[in-house]
Parts: structure tokens; sequence; C-alpha cells
């Protein structure tokens, strides 16, 4: 059984492989296109900039590496964003794994206004998929983005800031979470368990 | 929705935790692992470490600090105290932090701000400043752990600081801070209506009550203390249970 975490210029990958560590489970933390293929688990995980990211990416062949892979492949928040079709940050076109696309939060259509980025706790509803086994309903996670991932037909949860929108993701081997499993004290790790062990 | 943040600071020198009051009178309060892993255990929202070690092995003991940290903990953690480069920053984050604070060298040189957000993104880069509200009425900026006074008003620095790059304020009132009188409820309101980016109240929190205050009318988005916890004056459930009982929402 071999996780793999995706190396780019994404900041922040330790934390991920701690949080694995802390769960029992070993990962290695890899560029390499034959080892991410191979590996039973892959995670894509990111703090950044959408289109920098996206370039990097490009620039070393993982955008198709990561679009085709076949195993369970989880993107952690910029790494989810990345998997949908566009992001409205500087106007970027990502992998197109999911099909809902990735917008600047905005003040409420009834005028409520919220600050950008979003950092802290947040409930998640709505959960679908065993990714989400044995995680309640509106359990908190920690978030931290100022642009997030619209509803859609792969939304497996939902969170309200200030409008609902996708904290995850899921299609075929794919899956996405827009929150920090690794910061989000026990609700994560379970949610990492459920993605390592599944 | 999102909630009201808790976090607990540890003052960290030479790899203990320290407290001091009204920035002086350093005491011992225990080993800074430990006592965040308590605190994460015990529900805090998220954690601060400031290193105030003055030595030159200073940055080689935080940073095998910070992995012990993020090796044992799992909530966020902020790291703060002398940093003053990109490179700083990048040893840090790849230790495991997942935030950083700077001080007095960010306004010493404001395009570090700049810089560290451009690298890293401005969610992990959060300004700290000491203010001390003057005769005059007016908050100014202190730098140097609050020894040196500076011209600058707080609203101005704060403001330059987000358009830069700053991607949250930890905002510390030097008139509140070690008295457990409560929070400076005007500076950090006027601040947090101000800014679109988040603004943690710090500095005089000693009843749980204050801490509604910092979020009613303070309208903070966290909250930092120190020594109400290290010293077991208030323990976190038992805040949390009180704020949400007022109906401040809270993670629970």
């Amino acid at each position: 059984m071999t996780t793999v975490i995706i190396k780019y210029n994404a900041g922040n990958i330790q934390s991920v492989l701690y949080a694995l560590e802390r769960i029992g489970a070993e990962a290695l933390v890899t560029d390499d296109h034959e080892k991410i293929v191979s590996a039973d688990k892959v995670i894509f995980p990111g703090v950044g900039e959408a289109s920098t990211a996206m370039q990097y990416l490009k620039e070393r062949n993982l955008d198709s590496l990561i679009r085709e892979l076949r195993q369970p492949v989880l993107g952690i928040c910029l790494g989810m964003q990345l998997m949908c079709t566009h992001s409205e940050e500087n106007d970027t076109a990502c992998l197109g794994i999911f099909e809902e696309s990735v917008r600047k939060f905005q003040p409420s259509a009834n005028g409520e206004t919220v600050k950008v980025p979003q950092i802290g706790w947040n409930n998640i509803y709505g959960l679908k998929t065993d990714l989400f086994q044995g995680v309640p309903e509106n359990s908190y996670c920690y978030f931290v983005h100022g642009y997030y991932a619209a509803l859609g037909q792969h939304t497996i949860a939902k969170t309200d800031y200030p409008d609902p929108y996708s904290s995850a993701l899921h299609r075929d081997n794919f899956y996405g979470v827009q929150f920090h499993p690794e910061k989000s004290a026990r609700v994560g790790e379970q949610i990492l368990k459920n993605f390592i062990e599944r | 929705m999102l909630t009201k943040r808790i976090i607990p600071c540890l003052d960290i020198k030479d790899g203990r935790t320290v407290k001091g009051i009204n920035f002086e009178n350093i005491r011992d309060a225990g080993d800074p692992v430990e006592l965040g892993a308590l605190y994460a255990r015990q529900g805090a929202d998220e954690l601060v470490f400031l290193d105030i070690t003055a030595t030159v092995e200073k940055r080689k003991t935080l940073r095998e600090l910070v992995n012990r940290i993020s090796h044992h903990i799992n909530i966020p953690f902020t790291v703060g105290g002398g940093i003053s480069s990109v490179e700083d920053v990048r040893v840090l984050l790849q230790n495991g932090a997942d935030k950083i604070s700077v001080n007095t060298a960010a306004y010493k040189n404001p395009q570090l701000i700049a810089d560290l957000s451009r690298e890293f993104g401005s969610q992990c880069v959060v300004l700290a400043i000491d203010t001390r509200q003057e005769a005059d009425g007016n908050w100014y900026v202190y730098l140097n752990g609050g020894r040196t006074r500076t011209d600058a008003l707080t609203t101005d620095w704060a403001r330059q600081a987000v358009e830069l790059g700053a991607g949250e304020i930890l905002l510390t009132s030097m008139n509140h801070d070690g008295t457990k009188q409560g929070f400076a409820l005007d500076i950090t309101g006027t601040l947090a209506a101000a800014l679109p980016v988040p603004v943690i109240a710090s500095g005089g929190g000693g009843t749980m009550q204050h801490f509604v205050e910092a979020f009613t009318r303070g309208k903070a988005d966290a909250a930092l203390a120190a020594s109400i916890f290290h010293f077991k004056e208030i323990a976190i459930p038992e805040l949390k249970a009180f704020l949400l009982e007022k109906g401040i929402s809270i993670r629970h």
C-alpha cells in the first residue's frame, strides 16, 4: 500500500505528510511520474495561486498525468480547485476533471458581506460518498481560501460563505476537498483515514 | 457558518513557553509542544507560537520546534518572532508552519509583506501590530516588542499592509496586554470594520465575558490569549460553552 503526495510548487506539502504519519500512514512526497502512476493512492495538495501552479504542472507534464490517473486521487484546497475546469483566479484553465467552475467570493445576493480569504472553521453538510463515513453532518473543518468551486453534479459536501458552495467534489476515482483535512483536528483525520483505508 | 476562533498564544524562549506581563517579567509555563497539543485536544481553533529568543541559535531551534509542533498538532498554527526574510519563511513553512507573523521587520521594510504574499500567498502572512493609545487619543504602532514608538497610526499601517498582501491582522493592545481588564474594543472594532481581512484581538482577555465583547462590540474574527490559558484560569471547553450560550458562532 503506497500513498504518494504530488510534489510541486504549492506550499505546505509537509503538513499533509505529517498528518498521514499521525494516522499511521506512510507516504512519499514526489514528482516522479512512475512513482505517482504506480501508487495505490495519490494526494494532490496545494496552497497558492492557480495560474502559477498550473504553469508549473504543465512544464513537468504533471497536468496530463493527473488527469489520467486511475487510482483514488484526493485534491486538497488549491489541488481540488485545479481539478476543476476553470478558475477565475487569473483566468486559469484547469485540469477539467470536475465540471464545476472556481469563482472568487463575492458578497451575497442579499448584501451580506464576507471577508476574503475565508479563514477558519466552517460546517460541511450534505455529505455523500464513503469519504465522509463516520463524519457527522455539520462537522467543522478548517478552511483557508479566497476562491470556491460552485455547486454542481459532482458536489459531495456543501459549505456556506455566505452562499452555499462545494466544499468537496467527487467523480469516478477523483475526490477533492476545499478544506484542509490535515489541519481539521479529528474530523480531518477521519476523512484522511477514509481515503487511505477505503 | 464560519466560526469565531479562540487562539492560545505560546511565547517561546529557548524552546520553552513563557509569558510576560506587560511585555516584561518572564515566567516559565512549560513545554510548548505538550501545551499546544493539550490546547488542540481541548478545542483550540488555532495556535500562535511567538519566538522571543534572541540568540544566534534562534533560527535552528525555531525550525526544530516548528517541525516537532507540526508532527504532533492537528490544528493550524502560526509562527512569529524575528522573521525578516522570504528565506526565513520558506524554512518555517517547509517544516510545517501554516502561517507566519511579521511585525517590526515588515514595518521597516513593507516590501517584505508584498514579497511574502506573492511567494507564499496572503493566506499565510499575518501582520502583527503592537499598538498603544496615547494621551492624544490616537493608537500608534510600536516596534521591537513594544519598546520603540513610531509616529504611524495603527489604522494607516494596517490598511497599507493589507494592500501589500497581509492576509490577517493580529492586533495587540499594549494598554490592555496583561491587565485582564478586557480587549481593546474600540481599535479592534475600527480595524475589523475597515479591513477586508480577519482581525485577531489580543491583549487583555481576563474573563469569558471579555471574549464575548471582543466578538460582538470588537467585531473580532478571532481572539488570542496566553496566561489565562497557561495558568488554567479559563479552560477552553468552558469558554467555548459560554460563548455558545451567548449566541456566538463557535466550533464545538
